[in-house]
């Protein structure tokens, strides 16, 4: 951690446990993400990887343990207005998720006007800049039956990115992707790193986890059994499960 | 005909297999045409020699009679349109209103899902000419206070009642065949309860079952006919009147062909929605 002793981090995640039908997945897991931070989690499927992220935005309920934004704010706390706390934590899924009866640029409206009360023309003009940024302001007016995976999944980013949200979660953006698509995602989420976004991504690309990752986290077991920086983890892993599953990964197919 | 280079950027059927292709085209558009027509001989045949034939050409397709009640039946048939467009509109609010009342979660709607229930379960499983029978004689017969008697309201409410409860099943079929996933994006983004229902879940609910309630309207349009119970003259009742006068049955038949010439158009205009709409789900499959 890079943060200092006094200042809360954004994300705080602590003694996670969650189970579907009898069955565990998040063990009493721990993990902190500081302002700016890119943490990657990897782990096999079934880690648990997905399940913490949808619990970080409220998406999934809790079983015991606390999630804490800024240090203040509980999303596990029943009390909480959870539709407040996804204003601030966008999250992009792995099957994009795209409303298909409405054209791309109404898709990255929708939230903005319904949810900050944002006019049409503020909301357009905001969309319109972040389409161009991502390279999609001539999609602007397609459905999203028109666009390829690699679009698909830019305009999802957008949709999520138009909210202004302060941490950003990643759920295997790129693992229903064709292959020749992936890099046009990844550079949009590097652009994002660079923008100094907080992010918390769930991946399986692994040299693009050791790129952009300012931590990586190995989660196994429903815990965060290792973690530490890019090189660190990826050269020098010191658990035999982490080895076990890097070489594992890194096998040629 | 020389073979294009493999890999050239052109459409190559070997001659031969063309050819072949054409001939099993032909041969087999020429089996289903003489199968057709062996068929419709066959029918003819048997119907030409059962020994009430010609009893019934005369009481069923006498010309004259035809010619007779034909316009009158189709003015009658003015009235069943009139029906029909009332009911459809108030039929579409009903069912929408009682779908999305079933589907309220919170504890302090369980009375409002409990009656919907009740109203579903019920319409469901009453025949809808008897929901006209009560309705149109029942609730007149109580001499109420500015309530209508007109049976032609009743007759219309009771559409409205019988058919408002299919089609709300339908609609909440359509609501349950959208996948969990948009919801979740659509909560993930900010969206309340509500407005996920309203801009997101609903609109791509009615997309969905535009062809199923097409052919609950195909339904209903026949379906109007049942009012003649209650003594109105549309074109069922005309009907009736013409061939009580001349004991010939054939403006029944002409009433047939009537309501076929408006069902037709409207059977295949849902065929066609419903081609289009498959073709559109799995265009968006692939993407």
């Amino acid at each position: 951690m890079t943060q200092g002793q006094q200042v809360d981090p954004m994300l705080s995640v602590r003694g996670v446990w969650k189970a579907f039908d009898g069955h565990p997945v998040l063990r009493g897991i721990d993990l902190d993400v500081g302002a700016s931070e890119v943490v990657t989690l990897i782990g096999a499927s079934g880690s648990g990887k997905s399940t913490l992220l949808r619990c970080v935005n409220g998406l999934e309920t809790v079983d015991a343990g606390q999630i804490l934004l800024d240090g203040s704010i509980d999303v596990t706390d029943p009390s909480t207005n959870l539709d407040q706390v996804r204003r601030r934590v966008g999250i992009v899924f792995q099957s994009f998720n795209l409303f298909p009866h409405m054209s791309v640029i109404d898709n990255v409206m929708l939230a903005p006007r319904k949810v900050l009360g944002h006019s049409v023309e503020v909301a357009r003009e905001d969309g319109m800049r972040l389409l161009k940024q991502f390279g999609l302001a001539d999609k602007a007016g397609e459905y999203p039956d028109r666009l390829s995976g690699g679009q698909s999944q830019r305009v999802a980013i957008v949709r999520a990115l138009a909210m202004r949200p302060e941490l950003m979660l990643f759920d295997e953006i790129t693992s229903a992707l064709d292959p020749m698509l992936v890099g046009e995602v990844l550079d949009a989420v590097r652009a994002l790193s660079r923008d100094g976004l907080t992010i918390v991504m769930a991946t399986h690309e692994m040299a693009f986890a050791r790129e952009v990752s300012s931590r990586v986290c190995y989660l196994h077991g429903g815990v965060v059994l290792e973690s530490g920086d890019p090189s660190t983890f990826f050269d020098q892993p010191v658990h035999e499960q982490t080895k076990m599953f890097l070489k594992r990964i890194n096998a040629p197919r | 005909m020389n073979t294009p280079a493999p890999g050239a950027d052109v459409v190559f059927v070997d001659p031969q297999r063309r050819a072949l292709r054409q001939r099993k085209a032909r041969r087999d558009a020429l089996v289903g045409m003489l199968s057709l027509i062996g068929f419709v001989a066959v029918v003819g045949f048997l119907l030409a020699r059962s020994p009430g034939w010609i009893a019934v050409q005369e009481t069923f397709f006498d010309p004259e009679q035809f010619a007779d009640s034909f316009p009158g039946l189709l003015e009658a048939f003015l009235l069943n349109i009139r029906i029909f467009l009332i009911a459809e509109p108030l039929i579409l609010i009903v069912g929408l209103l009682i779908a999305l009342a079933r589907m309220l979660k919170a504890p302090i709607f369980l009375p409002i899902r409990v009656i919907a229930t009740i109203y579903v379960d019920v319409f469901r499983g009453v025949p809808t000419i008897l929901v006209i029978f009560l309705l149109g004689f029942g609730v007149p017969a109580l001499g109420l206070e500015g309530v209508p008697n007109d049976p032609i309201f009743w007759g219309t409410a009771a559409l409205v009642l019988s058919y408002g409860a299919y089609v709300a099943e339908v609609f909440r079929a359509g609501i349950n065949s959208i996948h969990p996933s948009q919801r979740m994006a659509a909560r993930s983004l900010g969206l309340n309860s509500w407005q996920t229902d309203r801009f997101v879940v609903i609109p791509q609910a009615t997309r969905n079952v535009i062809p199923p309630l097409l052919n609950d309207f195909i339904s209903l349009q026949k379906d109007t006919a049942l009012v003649a119970v209650l003594g109105p003259i549309e074109i069922l009742r005309r009907a009736q009147i013409d061939a009580s006068f001349s004991f010939n049955y054939t403006p029944y038949v002409a009433a047939a062909l009537i309501f076929i010439a408006l069902t037709i158009p409207m059977t295949r205009f849902a065929d066609w929605v419903q081609a289009r709409a498959m073709r559109r789900r799995r265009a968006g499959a692939v993407a």
